[in-house]
Order: C-alpha cells, then sequence, then structure tokens
C-alpha cells in the first residue's frame, strides 16, 4: 500500500489522529504526512471532515428517510444528469445508483415527516426524469459509519495479567 | 487436625506467588488508571468466530469431543501450519488440542520430566515455564538473554547454563515479555547445541501472528528438529480469544500420545464451543487477524517512539505487544518504579522482575491500548520521569 493510501486508511478510521501521531507509526517525517494530506485536500481525495454524532441523545435527531427512485436514463448521460440534479438540494445527504428494482438511492433528512413529505412531493417527484418514488423512514438507528449507537462497549480485561 | 496450612505440598509451598499478582491487586485499588499492564488483545475476538460458536450450541454441539479435539480443527491447524512454518503434521497422531498453551505446557513438563531433570528458560519470559517446570519435579535453569542482543537466546549463552541435568530448552519467541524474536539464523545456530545435548525443544509461539519484522520461522521447520520440538499455538493472541481457551500441541506422536494421555485423565478435552469458534477463525479469520496486527503494528511505533522521547531506552520490540524499555536510569528498581508510577500518575506497567530475575531494571509495556490512551500514559510516565529528575 502506497504512503498516500495509509494515510487515508488511518483517517478513515480517525480523523482526530494528529500529523505527528501518523507520521511515527508511519514511519515518515511529520513534513510528509502535512504535504500528503494538504495534496489529497487539494485533489478533492478527502472531501471533508465531519463527526459522527447521536443525535438522539441531545434531542435534536429530526427525520431522516431513503427514498428509492426510478427515474428514465437520458441519451448520453445516462442518470448522472439527473442525480447530480437530486444532489444539488440541501436536505439529500447521499445519492447513489443502484443495481436492482430502482435506479437512485436518495438519503434525504428534515426536521419533521412532513419536510419530507413536502421535499418528495414538490421537489423529488415533480422532476421530469422521475418516474416513482418509494419512501421509508428510519425507525431506529443502529449503527452508522463503523459505530454502534450503543456507544463503546467498556474494556472488560483485567488490569494486570501475565 | 494440624494446621491446614501443613497439608499442603512442600513443592507447592516452594514456589512464589507470580509477582504480576501481587501487582494486579495494587492496580485493582486505583483510580483512573491506565493499564499497560495487560497481557492480552485490546479486541474483542471478531463478530464471525463469536457467531459460529452460537451456531454450534443452537446446533445441539455441547458435548465431549475427543481427547485429541475436533478432527476438523486439527485438520485446520495441520493446513494452517504446512502453509505457514512449512511444518506438516498428521491430524491423527500429532496433534493435540488444549486449554490454551497454558495446558500444553504443563502437560509437557509432566510427560517429559523426572525428578531434577533440568529445564533451560531463556529469562525475560512468561511467568509460567519455571514453576510449570517446578511442579513436574523438575528444576528450572534461568538463561540470561539481553537487550544487546536484542533478546535473543545466543549459542554461547544457552551452552553455559546446559549440564549432563539438561533435558527441556524452553523457547518463547516472539517473546513476551520484551517483543525479541529469533530469526531463521538465530534458529540455525542453536540446533548444533540442541542436537548435540539430545534436547527437547518447547517452543511457545503464541505470538507467532504478531511479528512486525521479517517473518516468524518455526525450530521445528529446521532440519533435524521436527521430532525433538514441541510446537505450541493457539489462539489467544492472534484471533483476540484468550478467554476461550484454545490451544494446540504438535509433536513426536509417542509423546504427542503420552500428553494425551495425561489429558485425557485430567481435562478429558478443550471445550467445544471454543473448538468450533476455533474452526471458524482458521477457516475465516485471516482479514480480521491481519487488520488487528497492522493496527498493533502502527502502535508498536508510536510507544516506541514515546518511550524514548521521554528519555528511556528502549529495544525495538518485533513481535507480540509489549515493549520492555530499562528504567534503571530512573535510579529505581522496577518493582518501586512501577508503584510510585501507579501511585503518582496513575499508569499501570509490570515491573520487569515478574519475567525473570534478568528482567530487573526494566518494566513492560503492553500497546494493546488505544491511541488516546497510549498517548496520555506516555505523556503521565515523561511527567513521573521529569518530577524525579530525569530528562
Amino acid at each position: 500500500m502506497n504512503l498516500e493510501n495509509k494515510i487515508l486508511k488511518l483517517i478513515a478510521a480517525d480523523a482526530k489522529l494528529g500529523n505527528n501521531t501518523i507520521a511515527t507509526m508511519l514511519e515518515v517525517d511529520e513534513a510528509v504526512v502535512d504535504a500528503t494530506i494538504k495534496k489529497l485536500e487539494a485533489d478533492n481525495v478527502i472531501l471533508g471532515y465531519k463527526t459522527v454524532i447521536d443525535w438522539e441523545k441531545v434531542g435534536a435527531d429530526g427525520v431522516t428517510a431513503m427514498i428509492d427512485v426510478k427515474v428514465s436514463p437520458e441519451r448520453e448521460v445516462g442518470f448522472n444528469r439527473v442525480a447530480e440534479r437530486i444532489c444539488r438540494f440541501p436536505e439529500v445527504r447521499s445519492v447513489n445508483l443502484m443495481s436492482g428494482t430502482y435506479d437512485l438511492s436518495v438519503v434525504v433528512t428534515g426536521e419533521t415527516m412532513k419536510d419530507i413529505s413536502w421535499f418528495v412531493s414538490h421537489r423529488l417527484s415533480t422532476l421530469e426524469q422521475v418516474q416513482s418514488t418509494t419512501t421509508h423512514f428510519i425507525l431506529k438507528r443502529y449503527k452508522q459509519d463503523d459505530f454502534v449507537f450503543e456507544g463503546p462497549q467498556e474494556d472488560k480485561r483485567l488490569v494486570v495479567s501475565p | 487436625m494440624n494446621s491446614i496450612g501443613n497439608k499442603i505440598s512442600p513443592l507447592v509451598k516452594s514456589i512464589p506467588p507470580s509477582g504480576i499478582r501481587k501487582f494486579f491487586d495494587l492496580v485493582a485499588q486505583t483510580e483512573g488508571v491506565i493499564s499497560l499492564g495487560v497481557g492480552e488483545p485490546d479486541y474483542v475476538t471478531p463478530w464471525h468466530i463469536r457467531e459460529e460458536c452460537f451456531y454450534s450450541l443452537e446446533r445441539g454441539y455441547t458435548m465431549y469431543t475427543s481427547n485429541s479435539g475436533l478432527p476438523e480443527l486439527r485438520e485446520e491447524i495441520a493446513i494452517y501450519l504446512k502453509r505457514n512454518l512449512g511444518v506438516e503434521y498428521s491430524p491423527a497422531k500429532e496433534i493435540l488440542v488444549t486449554v490454551g498453551v497454558s495446558e500444553a505446557l504443563d502437560l509437557a513438563m509432566r510427560v517429559l520430566l523426572e525428578p531434577d531433570d533440568e529445564v533451560l528458560v531463556p529469562e525475560p519470559c512468561f511467568v509460567s515455564y519455571a514453576p510449570g517446570a517446578v511442579l513436574a519435579y523438575g528444576k528450572a535453569v534461568p538463561v540470561p538473554t539481553y537487550a544487546s542482543d536484542e533478546y535473543r537466546l545466543t549459542a554461547e549463552n544457552l551452552e553455559k547454563c546446559i549440564t549432563p541435568r539438561s533435558k527441556v530448552l524452553v523457547l518463547a519467541y516472539p517473546n513476551n515479555p520484551t517483543g525479541g524474536i529469533m530469526s531463521r539464523e538465530d534458529l540455525e545456530a542453536l540446533t548444533g547445541l540442541i542436537i548435540k545435548h539430545d534436547l527437547i525443544v518447547i517452543s511457545d509461539e503464541i505470538y507467532s501472528e504478531l511479528t512486525y519484522q521479517g517473518e516468524h520461522v518455526s525450530i521445528a521447520s529446521l532440519p533435524g528438529m521436527k521430532d525433538r520440538t514441541l510446537l505450541m499455538n493457539g489462539f489467544s493472541k492472534a484471533y483476540a480469544m484468550t478467554g476461550w481457551r484454545i490451544g494446540y500441541v504438535c509433536g513426536h506422536p509417542e509423546i504427542i500420545a503420552a500428553m494425551t494421555k495425561v489429558h485425557q485423565y485430567t481435562i478429558m478435552c478443550a471445550p467445544i464451543m471454543g473448538q468450533k469458534a476455533a474452526i471458524e477463525a482458521l477457516r475465516h479469520g485471516e482479514t480480521e487477524m491481519r487488520r488487528m496486527i497492522d493496527d498493533y503494528n502502527n502502535r508498536r511505533k508510536l510507544i516506541l517512539s514515546g518511550l524514548r522521547s521521554i528519555g528511556l531506552q528502549c529495544f525495538e520490540p518485533r513481535g507480540a505487544f509489549y515493549c520492555f524499555p530499562s528504567i534503571t536510569s530512573s535510579g529505581l528498581n522496577s518493582e518501586e518504579f512501577c508503584e510510585k508510577l501507579l501511585n503518582e500518575e496513575q499508569v499501570a506497567v509490570v515491573p520487569g522482575n515478574a519475567f525473570g530475575s534478568n528482567g530487573e531494571g526494566h518494566i513492560r509495556c503492553c500497546y494493546a491500548a488505544s491511541v488516546i490512551n497510549l498517548e496520555k500514559a506516555i505523556e503521565r510516565m515523561g511527567n513521573f520521569l521529569q518530577r524525579h529528575g530525569l530528562k
């Protein structure tokens, strides 16, 4: 694995790792890590850094829906143009082209179910390429981005052992 | 009735309690401790392995197995050893599944030793070898290894300790507590002596997968060594399965048959749930194991750099998950150092003398801990050393 991929693997698991820590782990100069990360950011390989939060714990979890969308592909651009249009709505968190019985899987968040139904009926369904939508509301989250919502398990090991 | 204490065998009384036990009690009474004193992975057993255990229970696998262990497990062990070490063992006659390497060690000592036979034990080392020899009426002869030799056992140091009563040599590499390993050349340098003095080798290779530089080589794979080696390994460290207590020993059919006899009368068989889980680990555990090992390796570099940055001399460990820095510059002995560090900075490390007398002047730091805790522990140890006038 090259250095870029090694760095990406480490910060994909923990974005808060200091560059000095990464440098020690990978046995390179910190300046090399700094420069590599800056380059990866500039090249849009690293798109950004976010925090995984259990919003429910602070009473601000809102509503999230996963919407299966059937669309008509267009000549020359296939699904790209409509996917890009859907991406532009700020309430859309992710858009993926899927294999199977529908085409795009769209994740949307809002404060209430009403927000989402309004988005589906007024924004998404009205796009001319969209043939149909099926909306699934998330009822409870168990795991997201590798994190289990129950929180980390305590260390159950003996404090000293041979 | 005489005092109950008098009923206890003098042999058992002669064995001192483990230095680790005493330190454990101290640590357990202290609040807010960051412990680098553990001797096991900081991972829970990978889920697919646990899940396979549940599934086997659902299907009713709750019975005894054959004394030697489930045939499928022994077959998987044979495949694993051939692929990874280039040594071939017959699953039917040369492999015994045990309750951890610990049981295999005990069986080996009991099967091999006659009263006052000597067991050569390179030190520093894991705490069980010498008591195991004594409990089998043998005598443990420490063979010192040194940081200047990268804690390898050299033929020169070994030869000094060989006597006409020497019967068994323990090799435990990658080594707990030093992190030292033995390369093929290092092992080859010993085989002449081993054969000349007709020694049996107990090769405890429980940390074999946790080798970060070079490849792990088993002495059993060297010419003329397979029949005189008892190769021991298990699942605890590589697959984060310490609590399952599944290990195995491979060797000459006559020794394995003798060990199986003792095992049959004492243990009967290793627990079937653990054996089922171990099959899953060998069949499908490679990816998760590699991920854990990569993580240990990252943390190995982090702790080594950290310990050196606060002024401790430290041999670069090449295997297992321990660092074994010298603390002689502190002017404290290893027990004093550990107690003061625990009381003043709430960091638990293990005194080096728990691993043999030439471990004195060192501490064992386990880096199977989170990066945050490793960094905090190093910072606290740095404060401790500064306060005591070092660096």
